[in-house]
């Protein structure tokens, strides 16, 4: 079995999978829960300044939007940071940070933007022992209004100047974690780098509006008639955020810095792939909050067995292994001819693929008369939809054509690598070396 | 052979061609493809504390298990599955589920559909087991040595957790092969292409388990050295219908061990007319494995009412698919050419059946158990109490309580070994 301790920024946990600041981390009893179901290490419900704590609506704080069955593809909250006095959450945290030594305890803060009240709360969480601090830039409503949270984290030069003040008035380990609700993810990357953060973690949620309700004519959640857009969560948004991951790892100005990614990881297969796409360990919320905190049990599992079936011996050996296959679209190969092929035999004769490829596509599928669906090679631009709107995984499949194949579409044999920076229609082409 | 056809009067072998018995026996419920156990396991809630685990006597993890191959990792499903319940791949195809994980599917309640937990537990351990490797390894030898008496489920599951824990187990079983009911009783199409023995091939692997058949343990004295001494005989014994025991009546359980040990069924003889006398699995057993031989006419005759019947609804609905017929509320009176039965309702009243076989499936009894007073035994009930002397344990059919189901034996044989495990190693 292969050995999924994790170490990130220093952190030790016994395995990669953290749950994100929010519900699930608010309190001891939440977190003891969470450790004995297995998780790795948790990073608190944020905390805001010493003071009265904030309020939250007392009406519903959640929108959400399901897939077929009523499965959970995306939430929305309209939650603040914890409501909790800073008081009980320090005690609790310095209680759960004792008992459980080997689990990872990261306190996430969020207070105003001026150098005091970060000082203060640096101080004030010194002696909890927790491992580390994640700097809250990214939670896009209610705090956002007062100048916090992505408030801050849509400006590069106040993420630089904070991370600053953390790293001067704190030893800990400093995660910054970033806002998606912003043009280019590598700006704040930067500007956290810059003023020392030792890890970037993202993304926090997306501003948005589930859903209205055509009865009240108000967004969801609805408080009292009237609603405001929330932070958007859970599987629907793990695209997004593997691009932003993807783009920081990648990028020249910010390769190499830590990433705890986040972002509607629910399996062992979504943590997978923010590892290979270069995050050190993920967080996890909107899972643990469908499903329970018994959820990571499978993706221990799935993680360890995938390591395994890779001959990988741990995490770190898997982390950044798909980097370098992402590139910009220039350099892709065009030469690379693949064909749809259906599997007759594993065909159940739906006629999904013949309706987006008739309907919408290029017209490269033939449909007899006993409705067996046949791929046209001379019309089939190998655009993959067919693939991804068949109902029965694997029964249509791409194929790839080898060097020297005749593509029937275009009558040209298939060349060797070539992408557009040498293509002949591009203006700007460079000679082929 | 004289090709005979379901018509021949009298008890005859080949009733059928060899492509109407190879359909007949063929695996009744296959493993399912990839795509089907991706769509069933993605039907799964993953409910908190869920009621599946609870219904099932071996608690195994299913809302995990299921998950796990939803994920695409079924290997992963099948150790969740097996750390629970070692015969996994046998339960998966013997439970009723109906009856346990999927009639408590919450599924079940909202659709009437559960989520079918027996076939994706197939899917894993078959996954898993078809790469021949054991999943679990051994702890450190204990020098502790155990007995095992009788190699049925619970013997083997018993087996293989004390083998795990670093124990040294030798099985006793009386049969030439181990299995138990796995092997000679469970209808031949749940469990084809010799399922019992590949499943205990594997198990055996874990090493640390000595195995001898042919062995039946005629007294305990001889098992004295051991450190502990499990009992896991089954229920050797069947009722008799207490009427003269006229030729052509015989043990179903007797009729079934013979069916499962040939594996050329035109050589099995059966009734054009067979008459099965009895309300539970065996009884449905023996009467749709009659059909399946090429039986012209089979009719199960139960003394109370169909509602009191051992055998589910799922197995009563699969006889009468098969074309056997269910007569409840007549008691036996006379056996012979014709099988004479009174209605309970009124004894005035009687059925007459044309009956070259009848077989008699009317409850199976602790065999002499091969301890006496003097050891200690207990007994409650009909039964061995569970933990009958202080070095001797008791689990599945023999023992009182649980359902004589092979779930509950080898949850019975995994908690002794547990126990067993406490005893010898002091907690
Ligand atoms: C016809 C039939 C069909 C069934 N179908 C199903 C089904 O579909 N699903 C289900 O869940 N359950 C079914 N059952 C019940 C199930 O088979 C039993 O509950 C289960 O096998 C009990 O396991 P066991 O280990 O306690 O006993 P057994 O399986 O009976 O095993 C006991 C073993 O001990 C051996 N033994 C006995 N005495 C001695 C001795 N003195 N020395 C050495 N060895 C000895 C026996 O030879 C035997 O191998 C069926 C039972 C029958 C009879
Ligand atoms: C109800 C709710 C409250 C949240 N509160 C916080 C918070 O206090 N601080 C924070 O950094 N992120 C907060 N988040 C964002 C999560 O930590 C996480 O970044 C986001 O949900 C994406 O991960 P997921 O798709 O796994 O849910 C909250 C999310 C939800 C759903
Ligand atoms: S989950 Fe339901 S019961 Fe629990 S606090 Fe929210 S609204 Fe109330």
């Amino acid at each position: 079995m292969a050995n999924l301790q994790s170490t990130f920024v220093g952190i030790k946990s016994p395995n990669p999978f953290w749950l994100a600041s929010a519900p699930p981390t608010d309190k001891k009893y939440n977190v003891e829960r969470a450790y004995e179901a297995g998780w790795g290490g948790v990073v608190w419900k944020t905390l805001g300044s010493e003071g009265p704590p904030v309020v939250n609506v007392n009406g519903p704080r959640y929108g959400a939007i399901w897939g077929p069955d009523r499965r959970l593809l995306g939430l929305n909250n309209i939650e603040l940071i914890t409501d909790r006095p800073l008081q009980v959450n320090l005690q609790e945290i310095k209680e759960v940070k004792r008992k459980w030594r080997d689990r990872a305890l990261v306190i996430s803060l969020m207070v105003p933007c001026d150098e005091e009240s970060w000082k203060d709360i640096l101080k004030r969480i010194e002696d909890t022992e927790a491992d580390g601090v994640e700097l809250n830039f990214g939670c896009p409503h209610g705090m956002a209004e007062r100048g916090m949270g992505s408030a801050v984290g849509q400006v590069p030069e106040y993420i630089e100047m904070v991370t600053r003040w953390v790293k001067q008035y704190s030893r800990m380990p400093c995660i910054v974690k970033l806002t998606p609700n912003i043009t280019d993810v590598r700006r704040p990357a930067e500007a956290a780098k810059r003023g020392g953060a030792d890890a970037v973690s993202l993304i926090n949620t997306i501003n948005s509006i589930t859903s209205v309700n055509l009865d009240s004519f108000a967004p969801e959640p609805t408080i009292d008639g009237k609603g405001t857009h929330g932070g958007y969560c859970g599987p629907a948004v793990k695209p997004i955020a593997l691009n932003m991951v993807a783009e920081i790892a990648r990028s020249p100005e910010t390769r190499g810095i830590p990433i705890s990614g986040i972002g509607g990881v629910t399996t062992w297969r979504d943590a997978a792939e923010f590892m290979a796409l270069g995050a050190g360990n993920v967080q996890v919320c909107t899972a643990a909050m469908t499903y329970g905190f018994k959820v990571v049990q499978e993706m221990i599992s799935g993680l360890s067995q995938y390591l395994d079936e890779k001959g990988l011996a741990s995490t770190a050996d898997l982390v950044g292994r798909a980097v370098p296959n992402v590139t910009d679209w220039q350099y892709l190969n065009l030469n690379y001819v693949t064909k749809a092929v259906i599997d007759q035999e594993a065909c159940i004769k739906c006629g999904r693929c013949y309706a987006a490829c008739e309907d919408t596509s290029h017209q490269a599928i033939a449909m007899s008369a006993d409705r067996t669906f046949t791929v046209k090679e001379d019309e089939c631009v190998a655009c993959n939809l067919c693939v991804d709107v068949c109902p029965v995984e694997s029964c249509i499949t791409m194929r790839e054509l080898g060097l020297g194949e005749l593509d029937q579409r275009t009558g040209r044999k298939v060349a060797s690598f070539a992408n557009w920076t040498t293509h002949p229609n591009n203006p700007s082409a460079k000679a082929a070396e | 052979m004289k090709q005979h056809t379901p018509l021949t009067p009298g008890i005859v072998a080949g009733r059928l061609t060899p492509q109407e018995y190879e359909a007949n026996f063929g695996d009744i419920s296959p493993r399912l493809a990839p795509h089907e156990a991706s769509v069933a396991a993605n039907r799964c809630y993953f409910c908190y504390d869920a009621p599946c685990v609870t219904a099932c006597p071996t608690s195994i993890d299913i809302p995990l298990f299921i998950r796990q191959i939803a994920t695409g990792t079924p290997e992963a499903a099948a150790r969740t599955i097996l750390s629970q319940n070692i015969l996994g791949g046998m339960c998966a195809r013997v439970c009723p589920t109906e009856n346990l994980c999927e009639g408590a599917c919450v599924r079940e309640t909202a659709e009437g559909d559960p989520v079918t937990i027996g076939r994706l537990q197939r899917y894993a351990t078959d996954t898993l087991m078809a790469d021949g490797t054991h999943p679990f390894t051994r702890a450190k030898p204990t020098g502790k040595r155990v007995a095992v008496v009788g190699g049925g489920p619970a013997g083997l599951s018993c087996a293989h957790r004390l083998a795990l824990l670093g124990h040294s187990v030798t099985i006793y079983e009386a049969r030439a092969k181990l299995g138990g009911l796995n092997e000679y009783g469970i209808a031949s199409y749940k469990a084809p292409e010799d399922f019992a023995q590949r499943e205990i091939d594997w198990l055996l692997q874990i090493g640390g388990i000595e195995v001898r058949t042919n062995t039946k343990v005629e007294s305990l004295s001889k098992l004295r050295d051991y450190d502990a001494i499990f009992l896991g005989v089954g229920l050797a014994g069947t009722n008799s219908l207490g009427l003269d025991k006229m030729k052509n009546v015989r043990d179903a359980v007797e009729f079934i061990a013979e069916l499962r040990q040939q594996p050329d069924r035109a050589k099995l003889a059966v009734g054009r007319n067979v008459v099965v006398i009895g309300g539970g699995m065996t009884a449905v057993d023996a009467a749709v494995q009659s059909k399946l031989l090429g039986a012209e006419n089979v009719t199960i005759v139960y003394r109370r009412t169909r509602g009191d019947m051992g055998a589910s609804d799922v197995e009563k609905a699969h006889a009468e698919t098969h074309g056997v017929r269910i007569v409840t509320g007549a008691v036996p009176a006379a056996m012979g050419a014709e099988a004479r039965f009174t209605y309970a309702a009124d004894a005035s009243q009687s059925l007459a059946l044309a009956a070259d076989q009848v077989l008699s499936a009317i409850g199976q009894t602790l065999a002499q158990v091969p301890v006496g007073e003097k050891d200690g035994l207990r007994h409650e009930g009909r039964k061995l109490a569970p933990k009958p002397a202080p070095d001797v344990w008791a689990g599945g059919d023999c023992a009182a309580g649980g359902d004589d189901l092979t779930v509950t034996a080898v949850a019975e044989g995994r908690d002794a070994a547990e126990s067993i495990h406490k005893a010898l190693m002091g907690a």
